[in-house]
């Protein structure tokens, strides 16, 4: 099992990927999931982020099995 | 309660027309469609991609209507959304909403179109007339008073 992260919209294009998956081992904050898959790059001050389709604050905790999602304000409607 | 996602152009007033006939006992119905304009910030747009997050789209959805019909008595409403590459003009969605009594579904409509706009997982991308493209970064604030 694993943790499935999924990029969208300039956040996607900025990365130059869709997807991550990073084997946990442990429970970890959304936050650092980030940083355990983009080392090198800082989160942007204004991304959203959802755990599981449902939003979530950077100190949530995940687990093996969570999808986690970063992406930019939303702009549908 | 229906939410609809669409990867082609859609008629509205069909829609509409079509789900209402199943719908009884209402008094009121309220409507919101958004269109694609041929501007935006200065610049003329010839097309648009809209992206979702398959899956968080819906979800996130279902839960305005929810909440919606927690606050106000709503009997029915309709969400169709545009998804994939749009044209000047095309509807990108409608929010349809039918109660007994007229404030509740001005009301029920207003915040189900407002919190979509803030809640729902798609996003803009514009082609300009010069073939730039560029994503859309924000919203303009649909409460801002005139």
């Amino acid at each position: 099992m694993s943790i499935k992260i999924r990029y969208f919209a300039s956040l996607k294009d900025h990365l130059g990927r869709s997807e991550d998956e990073l084997v946990s081992g442990g429970l970890l904050s959304v936050h650092d999931v980030w940083q355990r898959v983009n080392a090198t790059q800082p989160l942007p001050s204004n991304v959203l982020v959802a755990v599981n389709m449902d939003y979530v604050n950077l100190d949530t905790l995940v687990k093996d099995g969570d999808e986690v999602a970063f992406f930019p304000p939303v702009t549908g409607g | 309660m229906t939410i609809i996602i669409r990867s082609e152009a859609f008629n509205p007033w069909q829609e509409i027309q079509h789900y209402q006939d199943n719908v009884t006992g209402y008094g009121a119905t309220n409507i919101f469609i958004g269109t694609m304009r041929d501007f935006n910030d200065g610049d003329t747009v010839k097309a648009m991609t809209l992206e979702h997050y398959e899956g968080m789209t819906e979800k996130q959805l279902k839960k305005i209507v929810e909440q919606a019909s927690q606050q106000w008595a709503v009997l029915d409403a309709l969400i169709v959304h545009r998804v994939g590459d749009i044209l000047p003009n095309e509807p990108i969605v409608l929010v349809s909403v039918w109660t007994m009594h007229r404030g509740d579904a001005f009301d029920a409509c207003r915040f189900m179109m407002e919190a979509l706009k803030s809640h729902a997982p798609f996003w803009k991308k514009e082609l300009l007339i010069t073939d730039e493209e560029r994503w859309v970064t924000h919203n303009t604030d649909g409460y801002q008073p005139k």
